[in-house]
């Protein structure tokens, strides 16, 4: 009993959000009557929300950066959705080079804003919020007010599309299957050796039951996940691009040096600089980092929406921001995980498309969010003071 | 009123694993400058916070007797309802404000309620400003003045409050001469005006001038108090007093041998990165052997800490000039990864704030400084290896803790400091500069760091040792270099060193400044 505390205690942020995650699910699939978790609206689901979840992977790394957000990726969002339609449409650029064009505007962006931040000392907050006021001017100029539409078929295919199936079998996407089936072995897999490289240095680890429980648990989901889109139109492109970005994220903050780095800084910057960190590049290719994963969403959201308009993109700052802190990110920087945003931007997710579906009005939905929010955080701090004691 | 204006009887303070006084009793004569002295650690500011209620009732042990009454302080309001103000070295006032705001500060001059009389203020203000002979206008904002106005601009806030009992902690550490001079004149004009004042100080010479007593505190007993007048209180007479104790065998032995010359500086200056026309270091040479421990001996503010930050890799400091060879190869650190990877480490005074990253645990805390020396490929670490490295340096350094999982924030002092230490010789340096490696540090814990130290040095490393505590400096170097002012003042040898030879050499610099 009393190791299960502790662990729980250890990891109670984590799990409180897959918990909570998990009651919003089961209470919104109540109130909308089973509409919520319809496998037509699972794929909705991750169309509606790919973009708020790249962002949120760009704005974790800024805010383990002591706390750094980043004000302006809803402006650059719609800059580069502009831009991006601009070249397609009329420049007719084939839509590989656009896309190029666009990350590397995108990284441009990032760089602009990361001298200013981290070389020439401008608060991150100030810097984005400027950045905020110029990438929505600029977009506006680029689009001379008015929107471009429609995008051709192979440019949308990123965002609205779904990857084609292997075989041609009457109501159920075989590929979406072998993807479940894949991912729950490769999830069994390193759950293990993780397991036992946790044992073999006499580490903590729970009691078989609890790890059995975790890895059926999470199976099943995955598993039930990848039917229920089998039984619509597959696995959507840009799940594709999410789920590939989430594990190479994961990958670098847990084990890479540069990863390590960001949470030291963030966890101490003084301490950092003297341990030998290059503190100002940390910074720098952080904001690099986000620009390109803003233009990323940028594409998507454009691809979404199929057009590109002046408005594109309007408020996704604090939707990101919004996903870090209810995802357990400390607002003072160096803590917080790449799942646990995707978790914050998935409760914020289905909280939105939940109560679209009850035709709640968009300023409750409004409203409500900002509860959440609050919820969220003020829990955070108040279960941080109590381990104090 | 009685015989004393102030007496503190049989105070007892205990930190967690250090007893910093130890029945100490203190008396204070009304209109009287009392000074109270001592070594860095020997519990001066520590009774001079108990009795302005920094330490509140109930954390101390013992009395506080004012005008034979026994007060009992909960916080700073009550100490100064009884007429008692403190101005700590580190000044507490807000830049961005005028003079008139801050001597007013918490203390507003209103009209009825909350309205703030402005005419009542400035013309309060005015009138206590001639009196400290402080020729500014009430609304110069404390930024734009000099640091030694800016201390009158202190005691003009502790008079506007009625003080009777003035206690200035270091209040000419940062002060050029002229300033001092002029803050001592008025310390004794005050006396004359009735406020008694006690001085905390490391400058006998101005202490012998103006003090009428003098108390010596030595690891948090009181040693005796000298009168002016009664006792002879010559400068020598009061540093015996101050260190005066055996040396027991507090240092483990070690067998060192000594090679050639490691790591040289020459010509070495730095300036203030706030103010580059304030010089800290100030054209230093030195030079440390292989397998040697040298120390560097001086009062705070000294520019011990800044030198040895300036050192690696320009941690500190603007316009550095100077040279730095190691075995006899000059190096150009630009920063502190060239130093790290030339061989070089620097175990910060502070670990707490600059040393350690407490929400990360102790095996990430290690490696942080060579996380390339864990490389498995390219840029991904080897969490195996980190872990290995983890556990050796756990069970190397004694670091008590539940696992190398455990957060480095939940570790006592000792312990923290392990970590950090771990973290420098893990970088695999040739020569470890140590700020203050004790600070802070049980007895017990003292030792093992002593014997980390001797290790370190048998094995052909070369360590840099700064400390405050005298003793610790003779019973751990084998070369001491004193520093004053940001100048080595002096250089001896473990054999001809002494307490009372570094502090003469301190005095003797600051002598020289004031010809």
């Amino acid at each position: 009993m009393k190791r299960i505390k502790s662990l729980l205690r250890g990891n109670i942020r984590q799990y409180a959000m897959i918990i909570a995650l998990v009651v919003v699910v089961v209470i919104f699939e109540f109130l909308t009557k089973g509409i919520l978790l319809k496998p037509l609206n699972i794929s909705n689901l991750i169309q509606q929300n790919a973009y708020i979840l790249i962002l949120a992977i760009g704005m974790l790394l800024c805010i383990l950066t002591i706390g750094n957000i980043d004000l302006s990726v809803g402006s650059v969002v719609g800059l580069v959705g502009a831009l991006s339609a601009i070249f397609v449409l009329k420049l007719n650029m084939p839509i590989w080079i656009s896309i190029v064009l666009s990350l590397m505007a995108g990284f441009l962006i990032g760089a602009w804003q990361g001298v200013w931040i981290a070389y020439i000392g401008v608060p991150a907050f100030i810097v984005t919020l400027g950045g905020q006021l110029i990438f929505r001017g600029l977009t506006m100029v680029a689009l001379q007010g008015t929107s471009l539409a429609p995008l051709p078929t192979s440019y949308t295919f990123l965002a609205a599309g779904f990857v084609p199936d292997i075989a041609n079998i009457e109501g159920i996407n075989l590929l979406a299957l072998l993807f479940g089936a894949v991912a729950s072995i490769l999830f069994i897999i390193n759950e293990i050796n993780k397991r036992r490289s946790k044992k073999k240095y006499n580490f903590d680890v729970p009691s078989i039951g609890a790890f059995l429980f975790k890895l059926f648990a999470i199976t099943a989901v995955i598993m039930a996940f990848s039917y229920a889109l089998a039984l619509y139109r597959g696995i959507p492109t840009v799940l594709l691009i999410v789920v590939a970005l989430v594990l190479i994220y994961t990958f670098v903050t847990d084990k890479t040096i540069p990863g390590r780095h960001i949470y030291a800084y963030g966890g101490n910057p003084k301490a950092a600089r003297l341990s030998g960190i290059k503190t100002k590049r940390v910074l720098f290719w952080v904001y690099v980092n986000m620009g390109v994963l803003a233009a990323l969403a940028g594409i998507v959201f454009t691809g979404r929406l199929n057009s590109a308009t002046p408005k594109g993109g309007y408020g996704f700052e604090l939707d990101a921001i919004a996903a870090c802190f209810i995802g357990g990110a400390s607002t003072t920087g160096g803590i917080g995980t790449v799942v646990g945003a995707i978790v914050g931007g998935l409760l914020m997710g289905v909280l939105n498309n939940g109560m679209s579906i009850m035709g709640v009005s968009i300023d409750w939905q409004q409203a409500i969010k900002g509860f959440v929010l609050l919820i969220a955080v003020g829990f955070d701090v108040i279960s941080k003071i109590k381990s104090k004691v | 009123m009685g015989k004393y204006i102030l007496e503190m009887r049989n105070i007892t303070k205990t930190f967690p694993g250090v007893k910093a006084l130890d029945n100490v009793n203190f008396r204070v004569i009304p209109h009287h400058i009392h000074a109270l002295v001592g070594e860095n650690g020997a519990g001066k500011s520590t009774l001079m916070n108990i009795l302005s209620a920094v330490y509140p009732h109930g954390t101390y042990e013992g009395d506080i007797v004012v005008d034979d009454e026994v007060c009992v302080f909960r916080s700073i309001k009550d100490s100064e309802a009884k007429g008692i103000a403190i101005i700590h070295q580190e000044l507490a006032l807000i830049p961005s404000l005028s003079i008139a705001e801050n001597v007013f500060l918490g203390n507003e001059q209103t009209d009825k309620g909350l309205i703030i009389n402005w005419d009542k203020t400035r013309t309060k203000t005015i009138e206590m400003l001639k009196k400290v002979g402080l020729d500014e206008r009430t609304d110069t904002k404390i930024k734009d003045i000099g640091l030694g106005k800016q201390q009158l601009v202190e005691i003009v806030k502790a008079l506007a409050k009625d003080v009777r009992l003035l206690i200035l902690d270091e209040p000419t550490a940062a002060l050029n001469d002229k300033d001092s001079d002029h803050l001592l004149d008025l310390l004794v004009d005050l006396k004359a005006h009735g406020i008694t004042s006690i001085i905390i100080s490391h400058k006998l010479n101005e202490i012998t001038k103006v003090a009428d007593e003098i108390t010596i505190l030595r690891d948090g007993a009181t040693i005796e108090t000298l009168v002016k007048g009664v006792d002879d209180i010559s400068e020598e007479r009061i540093i015996k007093s101050m260190v005066g104790r055996e040396i027991v065998d507090r240092f483990p032995k070690r067998q060192n041998k000594i090679g050639d010359i490691l790591f040289e500086v020459k010509n070495w200056n730095a300036f203030d990165p706030l103010d580059s026309e304030k010089q800290v270091i100030r054209d230093v040479n030195i030079n440390v052997r292989k397998g040697e421990v040298v120390g560097i001996a001086g009062l705070m503010g000294a520019g011990r800490t800044e030198l040895a930050m300036s050192l690696f890799g320009k941690a500190y400091g603007t316009k550095i000039t100077g040279k730095i060879y190691k075995s006899g190869e000059e190096l150009d650190l630009r920063d502190v990864s060239d130093a790290i990877a030339k061989g070089i480490a620097y175990a910060t005074e502070d670990r707490k704030t600059a040393g350690l990253i407490l929400i990360d645990d102790i095996k990430r805390n290690i490696t942080l400084s060579s996380l390339h020396s864990l490389r498995k490929k390219s840029m991904v670490i080897d969490d195996n290896l980190e872990i290995k490295v983890g556990e050796e340096y756990r069970k190397k350094l004694n670091i008590k803790s539940s696992s190398i999982l455990q957060k480095t924030g939940d570790l006592s002092g000792g312990n923290q400091q392990k970590v950090v230490f771990s973290k420098c010789i893990f970088s695999d340096p040739d020569i470890l500069f140590l700020d203050e490696p004790t600070r802070g540090i049980d007895v017990g814990a003292k030792y093992e760091i002593y014997t980390i130290i001797n290790e370190l040095v048998e094995k052909g490393k070369s360590v840099v040792m700064i400390s405050s505590e005298l003793p610790e400096l003779l019973g751990m170097c084998d070369r001491v270099y004193v520093m004053n002012r940001g100048m080595i003042v002096g250089e001896l040898k473990a054999s001809e060193a002494s307490q009372e030879k570094i502090m003469q050499f301190i005095m003797q610099s600051n002598k020289e400044v004031l010809k």
